[in-house]
C-alpha cells in the first residue's frame, strides 16, 4: 500500500501541509491562554488567504504577500475584540459571526482573483545543506514560512513559560478577576491576544492561498482553521503539543492525498473525510474521562470580564 | 467617558428592539459596502428588501419567501433550543444534508411503488437521517466530555462528502446517463412534496415549520423540559441544584434540533431542489444560526426572522440579476446582520451611563 511513496518526500510534504494550520493554532493557543475562546479562526484564514493573495499578486511580492495575510486576519480579529471585549456579546456566537462574515466577505473579495497564479514562494537558500541525502529534504528545502511557523512554536513557549508577560498573560487567562485585582489591564492584555491570534491565523490562511494550493477559490481553507481549533484541544493548551497535533494533522493530510494518487484500494471519499474523522477521533481520546481542570484548560476560557468597579 | 453598568436583568423593551436596530444599522453598513461594489445603494436596499414583496415580480417572489424560510425556521427553531442552554449545535448543516439523504433514499428504494404510505415514511427517514447524526456530538459529548462544537461542525465536511458518495455513487440516477445526480422527484408523485396551494410556494417543509414553532413556544412556555432549558442557560449551578440533568439537555437538545434539520433537508429535497445533487445544499444550516439569534431564539421571532432572511436570499438573487450585485455580497450582508445583532445586544445586558469621577 506504501509502495509507490518515498518517505523522504512525504515528510518534507507533511512539513510543509501542517504549517496553515500549525501557524492558526499557534495563535489560537495564546488567544486561549488569555481566556477567550475565538471560534472565528476559520473565518480569519479565508481572511488572510484572500487578502494575502490579493497582495501578493498586486505587488507581485510573496513577502508582502504574507504581510497583507496577516493584516487582513488581524483585522477581522479586531472585529471580534470590539465585539467581545467592548460590547460584552457572548464569545462563541462573535466566533461563529466571524467565520460566517469572513467566508463572505472573502468571496466577495476575490471575486476578480479566481484562476491567477500567484508569484512563486522560492525556498530559503541553505547552499550545500540541501544536498545531504535525506535530511536536505527533509530539513533544508523548504520556504522561510516553514521555519517562521516551527520559530512561532518555540518563541510562544518561551514566552508563556518565561517572560513576564506571558506571566501576566496566563493569569488573565486563569483568573481575570484577580489579575484585575493585581492592578493588570484585562481586557487591553486580551484584545492584544486576540490580534495575535488573528494575525498568525491571517499568516496561515495566506499560506494555503500562496504555497499550499496555490490560487484563489471560495471557502479554500476548507475547515483548517476548524481543525487549528481542535488541535489547541488535542495539545491541552501546550505549544509543543500544538506542533505535534499540527504534524500530525500534517501527516495524514498528506498520506490521504498520496494514497489517491497512488490509487490504493480505499475509495477517493473515504480518504478525503479521513481528516475530519481523525480530528473527532483525537477529540475523543483527549477529552474522555478527563475533567477541563485535567484538560489544562484556562480557567477563565470563555468568560467575558465585566469590571464591576 | 461613557461606561458600562450591568442592568440587574436584562431589558425587555431592548430585548425586543435590538433586532429591528440591527437590522436598520445593517441596511446602512450595507449600503456602504454596495456603494463601495459601485452600485447604487438605494437601488440595491430597494431590490432587496421591497421588490420582492411589492414590485414587479411580487406575485411569484412572495412565494419563494416561504419556500426559502421554510427550512430557515424549521432549522433554527431546532437550534435556539440548544443555544439557550449553551448547548452549541453548529453542524445543522450537516444534519440537513443527512436528513436529505435518509428521506431521498427511502424514497428511491421504493420507487416506482405508487402508495400513499412512501411520503410519510420518508419524513421519518429524514428525521431519524438528522437525529442520527446530531446523536454523534450528543453521545460523544455526554459519555466523552467530547466538545460538541467542534465534533458537530467536522462532521458536516463528512456529510459533504457523503452527499457526493451519494450523488455519484448509490444514490444516482440509473437512467440518468451516468451524469451525477439522483431521479427527480417531481416525476415521482408518491415520493414528491409539492406546493400545497398554488401560487403560495408552501409545501410540506413550510406546515411543518409552522408547528415546530408553536410546538417549541408551548414546550418553553408550559413544559417542564422547556424550563429546564432556560434554568440550564441562565443559571447552570442553579439547574444543577434543581436535579437538571445536563446529559439529557444535550441529548434533547441536540436531538431535536438535528431531527428538524433533517426533515427540513428532506422536504427541499423531495421539493425546490427536486433530487440529491453534490450541491442541493444552500447553506441554510449556517444561516439559520443567524436566524436563530436574529429571532432572540424565542420561537415566534425566529418566524418572522426566518422570513426577512428569506427576503435578503430573495432580493439578494434579484439585486444579482438585476443589478449585478455578487452573490457573494449577500452573504457578506447576512454575516454582519450578526455582528450587529451581537454588538446591539449590549443594550439588553448594560445600561451606558457617564462615567463620573469618584472621591478617592
Amino acid at each position: 500500500m506504501f509502495g509507490g511513496i518515498d518517505p523522504a518526500l512525504l515528510i518534507a510534504s507533511l512539513m510543509v501541509a501542517s504549517v496553515p494550520i500549525l501557524l492558526a493554532a499557534t495563535g489560537e493557543l495564546v488567544v486561549e491562554k488569555a481566556g477567550v475562546l475565538n471560534l472565528g479562526v476559520e473565518g480569519m484564514m479565508i481572511m488572510g488567504a484572500v487578502c494575502g493573495f490579493i497582495t501578493a499578486v498586486v505587488t507581485g511580492s510573496p513577502a508582502l504577500g504574507f504581510l497583507g495575510g496577516a493584516a487582513g486576519g488581524a483585522g477581522l480579529s479586531l472585529l471580534f475584540a470590539l465585539l467581545t471585549q467592548v460590547m460584552q456579546a457572548n464569545q462563541v456566537a462573535s466566533g461563529l459571526a466571524l467565520t460566517l462574515f469572513g467566508l463572505g466577505l472573502s468571496s466577495l473579495l476575490g471575486q476578480g482573483y479566481v484562476g491567477i497564479k500567484p508569484p512563486h514562494t522560492g525556498a530559503v537558500p541553505f547552499g550545500p545543506l540541501a544536498d545531504i541525502p535525506f535530511f536536505g529534504r527533509v530539513i533544508f528545502g523548504h520556504d522561510p514560512l516553514v521555519y517562521l511557523s516551527v520559530l512561532a512554536v518555540a518563541a510562544v513557549w518561551i514566552f508563556l513559560r518565561n517572560a513576564r508577560g506571558g506571566l501576566i498573560l496566563r493569569a488573565v487567562g486563569e483568573s481575570h478577576d484577580a489579575a484585575h485585582a493585581l492592578g493588570y489591564k484585562v481586557r487591553r492584555i486580551r484584545v492584544l491576544a486576540i490580534l495575535f491570534g488573528g494575525a498568525m491565523a491571517g499568516l496561515g490562511g495566506a499560506y494555503i492561498s500562496l504555497v499550499r494550493v496555490p490560487q484563489w477559490t471560495d471557502g479554500i481553507t476548507a475547515g483548517a482553521g476548524w481543525i487549528a481549533l481542535a488541535i489547541v484541544v488535542f495539545a491541552s493548551w501546550r505549544p509543543w503539543r500544538v506542533l505535534l497535533g499540527a504534524w500530525l494533522f500534517g501527516g495524514i493530510t498528506v498520506l490521504q492525498l498520496n494514497l489517491q494518487a497512488a490509487g490504493s484500494g480505499i475509495p477517493v471519499e473515504y480518504l478525503s473525510m479521513s481528516p475530519y474523522l481523525i480530528t473527532i477521533l483525537v477529540l475523543v481520546i483527549m477529552s474522555s474521562g478527563r475533567g477541563r481542570a485535567a484538560l489544562n484548560a484556562p480557567a477563565s476560557l470563555g468568560q467575558n470580564f465585566h469590571a464591576a468597579r | 467617558m461613557l461606561k458600562l453598568e450591568k442592568r440587574p436583568s436584562p431589558s425587555v423593551f431592548w430585548g425586543r428592539a435590538t433586532p429591528v436596530l440591527a437590522v436598520a444599522l445593517t441596511m446602512m453598513a450595507g449600503s456602504l459596502m454596495f456603494a463601495a461594489l459601485g452600485k447604487n445603494p438605494f437601488e440595491a436596499i430597494r431590490t432587496i428588501f421591497w421588490d420582492p414583496l411589492f414590485g414587479e415580480f411580487a406575485w411569484y417572489l412572495r412565494g419563494q419567501l416561504l419556500v426559502k424560510a421554510g427550512p430557515l425556521i424549521l432549522i433554527a427553531v431546532g437550534l435556539s433550543l440548544g443555544f439557550r442552554a449553551g448547548i452549541w449545535n453548529i453542524g445543522a448543516e450537516g444534519q440537513y444534508i443527512m436528513g436529505a439523504i435518509c428521506g431521498a433514499a427511502v424514497g428511491l428504494a421504493a420507487y416506482p411503488t405508487e402508495s400513499r404510505l412512501i411520503f410519510p415514511v420518508m419524513v421519518l427517514a429524514g428525521a431519524f437521517g438528522g437525529w442520527v447524526w446530531a446523536m454523534i456530538p450528543a453521545i460523544l459529548k455526554t459519555r466523552f466530555n467530547t466538545n460538541e462544537i467542534l465534533v458537530s461542525l467536522m462532521l458536516v465536511y463528512v456529510a459533504e462528502t457523503v452527499l457526493a458518495m451519494a450523488s455519484t455513487g448509490f444514490l444516482r440516477n440509473p437512467d440518468g446517463a451516468g451524469f451525477p445526480g439522483s431521479r427527480n422527484f417531481s416525476s415521482y408523485p408518491a415520493a414528491a412534496n409539492p406546493e400545497l396551494i398554488a401560487g403560495t410556494g408552501l409545501h410540506w417543509g413550510g406546515v411543518a415549520a409552522l408547528g415546530a414553532v408553536v410546538a417549541a413556544y408551548v414546550l418553553l412556555q408550559r413544559h417542564i423540559l422547556g424550563f429546564q432549558i432556560k434554568l440550564a442557560g441562565q443559571a447552570p449551578r442553579a439547574a444543577r441544584f434543581a436535579g437538571v440533568s445536563p446529559n439529557r439537555l444535550v441529548v434533547m437538545c441536540l436531538g431535536i434540533a438535528g431531527a428538524l434539520a433533517g426533515l427540513a433537508g428532506m422536504f427541499e429535497v423531495t421539493g425546490p431542489a427536486g433530487q440529491i445533487s453534490i450541491d442541493f445544499n444552500s447553506n441554510y444550516g449556517f444561516t439559520a444560526i443567524i436566524v436563530a439569534f436574529l429571532g432572540r431564539l424565542n420561537p415566534v421571532g425566529i418566524l418572522f426572522a426566518g422570513l426577512l432572511m428569506a427576503l435578503t436570499y430573495i432580493g439578494g438573487e434579484m439585486a444579482s440579476t438585476n443589478l449585478g450585485l455578487p452573490s457573494a455580497a449577500i452573504q457578506a450582508f447576512q454575516g454582519m446582520l450578526l455582528f450587529f445583532l451581537l454588538a446591539c445586544d449590549l443594550l439588553t445586558n448594560f445600561r451606558i451611563v457617564p462615567a463620573r469621577k469618584e472621591v478617592r
